[in-house]
C-alpha cells in the first residue's frame, strides 16, 4: 500500500480489493492502460479498414478488466503466454504501443520484426512469451515455462491466457493435470466471453463452468466477473501468492464479452444485436473502473480527461512510428529460422 | 453441354458437391468448427445448416484430435462423414487419429473394415494469416500409406473430387488452396466424379513439362501464355493427386518435352517436387531429358506475416516464366 496514510487507509477499509492494496496513482495508471488497450485496438482496426494493415486480427474490446485484472499482481519478470485475442495481455504486461503498431504493420521495428503480425505479437523482454494461433497452444508452454522456474528456482510466476473454446483442447486437460501433480507456480486464465468464434459454451462445453474443471485436477477453480477489475485483481492475487508459496497452480475463470466479432470476418450470426448492445451499455469494463475510480473519489472528470488525451497522442504517435519505420529486406526472408541465422 | 456454361466459385462448388451427396446418401453428414450458423471460416458450408439441420452439419467443439477421431469411428461403423479442418494447419492437432487410425485401420485388421472418411483441408499461404494457418502440409499426408491425398485446381475439380471422395472407400485428404475459394469457373449440373489418381493435362506443349499443383496449376499456365510470344511452347499438368500419384501422364509428357520444372508451394526440400522429379529419374523417360530437372517450391521458412517477405516466399508467376525461359534456352 505504496504512500498510503493509515487514516487513509481507514477510510478505504470497506473498498473492494484494489482500493485496499494499491495506491490512488496506481489505480490511475491501471484506468490509463485499459484505455490504452482500447484505443489501441481501435486504432489498429481502423488502420485494417483503410487497408494499411493486412491479414486478420482478434480484437479484446470489452476485455480490458480481465487482462489488466491478471497482470495486476505480477512482478515485472513473471511470464505470460497469450492468445490470437492477445493485445490486451501483451499491454497489461508493459508492452510499448509503439513497437506493437510497427508489428502490425509488418516492420522491422515490430516486435516479431514483422514475422508474426498481429497472431504472434510478443515482447519476451517483458516476460510475454507470445500470442498464439493455435487455440490451447500456449498452455502447455506455459507449464514448461513453470517448470522452468522451478527447476531454476527463478521465483517467476506464469499466466496462461486462454479462451473458453481453449479448454475444449486435449492440450489444457494435459497440461492442467501435470501443473498439479508437480505443483508448478501456473496461473490458468481462462477468458470466458461466452463464444469460441460461433459456439457458445453452452453448445460447446459439457460443464457449465470452467472453473469446474479444476476440480478434476485437484486445483482451486475460481469464477470471477471478469468485467470488474477488481474482482480480477483479487483473484489473481490470491493465485500469485499461492504459486510463489509452492502450493501450486489455479485456475481462474473470467467471465467477459467481446464486443467485436470473432475477427475481420464475423457476421455475428450466432449471437443477438441485443446480447452485444447489453453488455457494451451496462457492463463495459473500462466505463465500470472509471465509476468506481470517480466514486470513490480516486480521481475526477479532469483526470479522467488527462488521461483520455494522453492515451490519445500515445496512440497517434505510434501509428506514425510505424508508419516511418523500415520494411524488412527480401534478403532477409530465411533470417530467423534457425538460431545461427540471425 | 450447357447452353450457357454456368460458372461457379471453387467454394460454390464443394458446397454443392457436399449439399448433392448428402441428397444421394443418408449417411453422408458434416462435422467441423463453425461450419454450421457461422457457414465455416471461408464460407464453404455457408447455409447448408439451414438446408440439413444441426443433426448432419455438425459444429464440433475445439477439438481436432478428437472431432478427426469422432469422424474416423463413424465411417468406420457405417456413416460417411465429412470433416472439415478450420485450417490445414491444424492437422497437426489430428495427426494421431489421421496416420495412425485413419490410414491404418484397414490394413491392420487385415481388410476387415474399410474408413470411408473425408477430411478437407483448407491450405496454403497469400491470406497474411502468418505462419500457424497457411502452411502447405499436404506431402506430410502424401507419406503415409492407407490415405489418398488430392489438391484440385480448378471448380470443377473440386466439386468431382469431392464426389469422387465420398464415394471412395477408403480416407481421403483433399487440399484447398484457400485463394482458389473465390475462382470461377465451369461447373456442370448435377452428379459427375473426377477420378482420384488422374492428372490432368491443362495446356498441351512441346518444349517444356510444367507439373504444378494446386494454385501453382493457375500460375504455370499464366507463365506459359506470357512465354508464348517468343516461341516456347509449354506443357502444364495439374497433378490433382498426390497419392497415388499418376506416374504414366508425367513421365509420357516427360517424354515428349525433354524438360521438367516442377511448381507447388510448399516447402521445396522433401516435397512433391523431389517425388516427381525422382519418379521420371527412374523411368524410361530419363533418357529423353535434355535439360536437368528443375523445382521451383516454398523457401525454407514458415511463411512471414508480411505481405511482401509472404509473397516472395511461394514461387509466383515471374520465378516460373524465369525458371522456365533459362530451362527451355538452355541456361541451366
Ligand atoms: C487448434 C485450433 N483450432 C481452431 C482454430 C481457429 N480458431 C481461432 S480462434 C477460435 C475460437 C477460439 O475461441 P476461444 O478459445 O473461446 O477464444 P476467443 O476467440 O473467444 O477469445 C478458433 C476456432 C485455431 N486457431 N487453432
Ligand atoms: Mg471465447
Amino acid at each position: 500500500m505504496a504512500g498510503a496514510s493509515k487514516a487513509v487507509a481507514d477510510s478505504r477499509a470497506n473498498l473492494p480489493f484494489v482500493y485496499r492494496q494499491y495506491s490512488p496513482e496506481q489505480l490511475r495508471q491501471v484506468l490509463h492502460k485499459m484505455y490504452l488497450i482500447r484505443r489501441f485496438e481501435e486504432g489498429a482496426e481502423e488502420c485494417y479498414m483503410r487497408g494499411l494493415i493486412h491479414g486478420t486480427m482478434h480484437l479484446s474490446i470489452g476485455q480490458e478488466a480481465s487482462a489488466m485484472g491478471i497482470c495486476m499482481p505480477l512482478a515485472e519478470d513473471d511470464q505470460i503466454t497469450s492468445t490470437h485475442r492477445g493485445h490486451g495481455h501483451c499491454i497489461a504486461k508493459g508492452t510499448e504501443v509503439s513497437r506493437m503498431f510497427a508489428e502490425f504493420f509488418g516492420k522491422t521495428t515490430g516486435y516479431c520484426k514483422g514475422r508474426g503480425g498481429s497472431m504472434h505479437i510478443a515482447d519476451v523482454a517483458k516476460g510475454n512469451l507470445g500470442a498464439n494461433g493455435i487455440v490451447a497452444g500456449g498452455i502447455p508452454i506455459a507449464v514448461g515455462a513453470a517448470l522452468s522456474s522451478k527447476m531454476m528456482k527463478t521465483g517467476k510466476v506464469v499466466v496462461s491466457f486462454f479462451g473458453d473454446g481453449a479448454n475444449n483442447e486435449g492440450a489444457f486437460h494435459e497440461a492442467l493435470n501435470m501443473a498439479a501433480i508437480w505443483k508448478l507456480p501456473v496461473i490458468f486464465v481462462c477468458e470466458n466471453n461466452g463464444y469460441g468464434m460461433s459456439t457458445s459454451t453452452a453448445r460447446s462445453t459439457a460443464v457449465k463452468n470452467i472453473a469446474e474443471r479444476a476440480a478434476a485436477y485437484s486445483m482451486p477453480g475460481v469464477i470471477v466477473n471478469g468485467n470488474i477489475f477488481s474482482e480480477v485483481a483479487e483473484a489473481s492475487f490470491k493465485a500469485v501468492e499461492r504459486a510463489r508459496a509452492g502450493e501450486g497452480p489455479t485456475l481462474i475463470e473470467s467471465k467477459t464479452y467481446r464486443h467485436r466479432g470473432h475477427s475481420k470476418s464475423d457476421r455475428n450470426r450466432y449471437r443477438t444485436k441485443e446480447e452485444i448492445e447489453d453488455w457494451m451499455a451496462n457492463r463495459d469494463p473500462i466505463t465500470l473502473f472509471e465509476n468506481e475510480l470517480r466514486d470513490f473519489g480516486f480521481i475526477d472528470d479532469q483526470g479522467i480527461e488527462v488521461i483520455r488525451d494522453a492515451v490519445a497522442q500515445e496512440i497517434a504517435d505510434g501509428i506514425e512510428f510505424a508508419k516511418a519505420s523500415p520494411a524488412p529486406e527480401i534478403a532477409t526472408l530465411e533470417n530467423y529460422v534457425y538460431t545461427e541465422q540471425t | 453441354m450447357d447452353a450457357v456454361m454456368r460458372e461457379l466459385s471453387y467454394a460454390q462448388a464443394i458446397q454443392e458437391a457436399m449439399a448433392i451427396a448428402m441428397d444421394m446418401d443418408e449417411r453422408v453428414f458434416l462435422m467441423g468448427e463453425d461450419i454450421g450458423v457461422y457457414g465455416g471460416a471461408f464460407q464453404v458450408t455457408g447455409d447448408l445448416v439451414e438446408r440439413y439441420g444441426t443433426d448432419r452439419v455438425i459444429d464440433t467443439p475445439i477439438s481436432e484430435l478428437g472431432g478427426a477421431g469422432v469422424a474416423v469411428g463413424a465411417a468406420v461403423t457405417g456413416m460417411r462423414p465429412i470433416f472439415e479442418f478450420q485450417f490445414s494447419d491444424f492437422a497437426t492437432l489430428a495427426m494421431e487419429q489421421i496416420v495412425n487410425q485413419a490410414a491404418k485401420m484397414r490394413f491392420m485388421l487385415g481388410g476387415e473394415v474399410s474408413v470411408p472418411v473425408v477430411m478437407r483441408f483448407p491450405a496454403g499461404s497469400g491470406t497474411g494469416a502468418a505462419a500457424q494457418h497457411s502452411q502447405s502440409l499436404e506431402a506430410w499426408l502424401g507419406h503415409v500409406p492407407g490415405l489418398k491425398v488430392i489438391q484440385p485446381a480448378t471448380p470443377h475439380d473440386a466439386k468431382g473430387m469431392l464426389l469422387a471422395a465420398v464415394a471412395d472407400p477408403d480416407p481421403v485428404m483433399i487440399f484447398e488452396h484457400k485463394l482458389l475459394y473465390k475462382m470461377k469457373g465451369h461447373v456442370p449440373e448435377g452428379h459427375y466424379t473426377v477420378p482420384i489418381g488422374k492428372a490432368e493435362i491443362r495446356r498441351e506443349g512441346r518444349d517444356l513439362t510444367i507439373v504444378a499443383t494446386s494454385i501453382m496449376v493457375q500460375k504455370a499456365l499464366d507463365a506459359a501464355a506470357a512465354l508464348e510470344g517468343e516461341g516456347i511452347d509449354i506443357e502444364v499438368v495439374d497433378l490433382r493427386t498426390i497419392r497415388p500419384i499418376d506416374r504414366q501422364t508425367i513421365i509420357d509428357s516427360v517424354k515428349k518435352t525433354s524438360r521438367l520444372l516442377c511448381v507447388y508451394e510448399a516447402v521445396k526440400t522433401l516435397g512433391i517436387g523431389a517425388e516427381v522429379s525422382a519418379l521420371v529419374a527412374e523411368s524410361e523417360a530419363f533418357d529423353y531429358l535434355d535439360a536437368p530437372i528443375v523445382r521451383l517450391g516454398g523457401a525454407e521458412t514458415p511463411i512471414p506475416y508480411n505481405p511482401d517477405l509472404e509473397k516472395a516466399t511461394v514461387p509466383q508467376v515471374p520465378d516460373i516464366i524465369a525458371a522456365a525461359r533459362d530451362l527451355v534456352k538452355g541456361v541451366r
